[in-house]
C-alpha cells in the first residue's frame, strides 16, 4: 500500500469535522457522516496554475491536483474532457438567451458521466492495494466500473436492480464483471451492498471508497469553467440521483475560485428530478432542508434513488447559491431527449431528458431569467435507454425499391423540400 | 420474544465487535434504549440531541426503511430482522 498522501491531507466528517486516515472507509464512526477528502490547497495552488495546465492532455486528470490519488493515476487515463457544445436551437425551445451543453453522453469509456468518479475510485483502489473492485449501481455506474476495471486487469462485481434496461445490463456482462441483478430497486441494491461491504474485503467504489468516487464529480465543473474560458456559468442544471453530482458541481466551481484561476460570479446551481422519483425536488418545493424518502417509479432509472444520500446537502448547495429544483414527467423526459436530439443532434438517456426537461419548467418559472446564460449537464448516452423511447419516436417508412413509390410518398408530404 | 439487530461495522467496536444482537424490545425506539443498556454510547451514535435517528442513519425492519413504517415507533416481533446502515452515494 502507497504510503504518500499527494496533495490529500485526511479523511474528515463533513457533520462533526473528526478527521480519518486515507483508507477505504466512508463514515464517520461517531455521527455516520459522510467523510470527505480534505486537501492541501497552499500546495496544489503552487502546482496547479494556468501556465502550467497549457501543457497537459485534455483529460479530466488535467485537474489531477484537486482529485483524490496519492500519485499518477493508473486507471481511466484518457477519462473527460467531453465537448461544450454551445446549443443555439436547444437555447430558442427552452426559451433562454444562450444554453450550453456538457455532452458526458460521450463520455470515454462508457458514454456517461461515472467514468469520471470511476477512474478516480478505482485509481485510488489500486494505490490501496484492492484486487477486486464492486458496486451498486442504476446501471450506468455498474457499466463504467465493469470496463475499467477489465481494462486494468481487476476483478468486478456489480450490483444492480433486476429490472434495468437490456442495454445496461449487456453493457456490464460484455466486460467479464459479475453481474448481481438484485429482486428489487435501487435502495434494497444499497442496502445489501453496505452489508456486503462489511463482509468482503473488496473496493465498493461507492460505499468503502465513496470519499475518493465522489470528487470526481467536480471534472465536469473544472471543464466547464475552462472550456467557457474562465468564466464561470451563471446557471447549471444538474440531475439529481444521490443529489452528489450537483453538491461537487458546486464544489468545482468554490475550488477554482479559492486558487484564483476562476472569479467569484456567484454561480447558481439547479437541481433536477423525475417527477416519479423527486424526493430532493418535493423538500425544495415544501421549503424543507430535509427530504422524506419515496418508492421510485419512473422511466429515468438512471435516476431512482429514493433515498438519497447526498439530498440534505444538494438542498443546501440550492439554497446557498439560489438555486431552484422542479421535476418532470415520463412524457416530458421524453419529449425533452426528442428536443435536445432534433435542436443538437445529441441523443441523451432519460436522465439527461430529466436535466434538459426541468431547464425548460425553470426558465417558464422565471427560476433561471430569461436573458441569462445557462449550463445543461447532460450525463448519459440515449443509446443505453432504448426501451425509454422505444415505439415513441415515429417509425420508418417502408416502399419497394422503387422511383414511383417513393415519389408517391414525397409528393403527398407537404413539408418536404423537393428542391 | 427477540428481534436480531445486525450492527455496522463503525459500531462494532461498542459491542465487542458482534456483528449480530439481539434485543426483547417492543419497538425501534425502546430497542435503542436496550442498546444502550447493553453497549454504552451506543444511543448518541444512532439519535441526535432531539431524540431523532441520526440524519445519516438508516434503519430497516425486515429490509423496510423505518421511514415508510411508523419511524422509532415501528414494532417488532420475534424473529424481525433489523438493520443500521449508514447513507450511500448514488450509481
Amino acid at each position: 500500500m502507497s504510503k504518500k498522501s499527494g496533495f490529500m491531507k485526511a479523511l474528515k466528517c463533513r457533520e462533526c469535522g473528526r478527521e480519518y486516515p486515507l483508507e477505504a472507509t466512508h463514515v464517520c464512526e461517531f455521527d455516520f457522516g459522510p467523510l470527505e477528502v480534505a486537501y492541501d490547497y497552499d500546495k496544489i495552488k503552487k502546482s496547479l496554475t494556468k501556465d502550467s495546465l497549457a501543457k497537459r492532455p485534455q483529460t479530466m486528470w488535467r485537474f489531477r491536483e484537486l482529485l483524490p490519488v496519492a500519485e499518477e493515476p493508473t486507471v481511466g487515463t484518457g477519462v473527460g474532457y467531453t465537448p461544450l457544445v454551445k446549443a443555439d436551437r436547444l437555447a430558442k425551445w427552452l426559451g433562454v438567451r444562450e444554453a450550453w451543453v456538457k455532452n458526458d453522453a460521450v463520455n470515454y469509456p462508457t458514454l456517461s458521466f461515472k467514468d469520471r468518479v470511476v477512474s478516480v475510485a478505482l485509481s485510488r483502489a489500486r494505490e490501496l492495494g484492492f484486487e477486486t473492485v464492486a458496486c451498486a449501481s442504476t446501471g450506468n455506474l455498474a457499466n463504467s466500473v465493469a470496463a475499467n476495471a477489465a481494462s486494468a486487469g481487476l476483478d468486478s462485481f456489480v450490483f444492480i436492480p433486476n429490472d434495468l434496461e437490456e442495454g445496461k445490463i449487456l453493457n456490464s456482462l460484455i466486460y467479464g464483471a459479475r453481474v448481481v441483478g438484485i429482486r428489487g430497486h435501487y435502495d434494497e441494491v444499497n442496502r445489501l451492498c453496505a452489508e456486503i461491504a462489511g463482509k468482503y474485503k473488496w473496493a465498493f467504489v461507492n460505499v468503502n471508497m465513496r470519499p475518493y468516487y465522489a470528487e470526481g464529480s467536480k471534472s465536469m465543473a473544472f471543464e466547464i469553467a475552462e472550456q467557457l474560458n474562465w468564466k464561470l456559468p451563471q446557471h447549471t442544471v444538474a440531475p439529481m440521483a444521490s443529489g452528489s453530482l450537483l453538491t461537487k458541481i458546486h464544489k468545482g466551481y468554490q475550488e477554482l475560485i479559492q486558487l484564483g484561476l476562476a472569479k467569484d460570479t456567484k454561480p447558481v446551481v439547479h437541481g433536477a428530478q423525475a417527477t416519479g422519483c423527486s424526493p430532493i425536488s418535493a423538500a425544495y418545493k415544501d421549503g424543507k432542508d430535509f427530504f422524506k424518502p419515496v418508492k421510485p417509479d419512473t422511466i429515468a432509472k438512471s435516476l431512482a434513488i429514493g433515498t438519497p444520500a447526498d439530498g440534505f446537502y444538494a438542498l443546501k448547495v440550492m439554497k446557498e447559491t439560489g438555486g431552484a429544483s422542479d421535476d418532470v414527467s415520463d412524457d416530458e423526459i421524453r419529449e425533452a431527449m426528442k428536443a435536445l436530439a432534433e435542436c443538437e443532434g445529441i441523443f441523451t438517456e432519460t436522465a439527461g431528458g430529466v436535466t434538459v426537461g426541468t431547464a425548460k419548467k425553470l426558465v417558464a418559472s422565471g427560476k433561471i431569467p430569461a436573458e441569462d446564460s445557462v449550463v445543461l449537464c447532460v450525463t448519459g448516452n440515449g443509446l443505453k435507454t432504448l426501451d425509454a423511447v422505444q415505439g415513441r419516436v415515429g417509425k420508418p417508412d417502408e416502399i419497394k425499391p422503387s422511383l414511383r413509390e417513393f415519389e408517391e410518398l414525397i409528393e403527398s408530404d407537404t413539408k418536404v423540400k423537393t428542391k | 420474544m427477540a428481534a436480531t439487530v445486525r450492527i455496522p461495522t463503525p459500531l462494532r467496536k461498542l459491542t465487542n465487535e458482534q456483528e449480530t444482537v439481539e434485543v426483547e424490545s417492543a419497538t425501534i425506539g425502546t430497542a435503542v434504549d436496550e442498546l444502550e443498556g447493553k453497549f454504552p454510547g451506543i444511543k448518541e451514535r444512532l439519535v441526535d440531541e432531539a431524540g431523532e435517528i441520526r440524519r445519516f442513519v438508516n434503519v430497516y425492519v425486515n429490509e423496510e426503511d423505518i421511514r415508510f413504517l411508523e419511524n422509532q415507533d415501528t414494532p417488532l416481533k420475534d424473529g424481525d430482522d433489523v438493520s443500521i446502515i449508514p447513507a450511500i452515494a448514488g450509481g
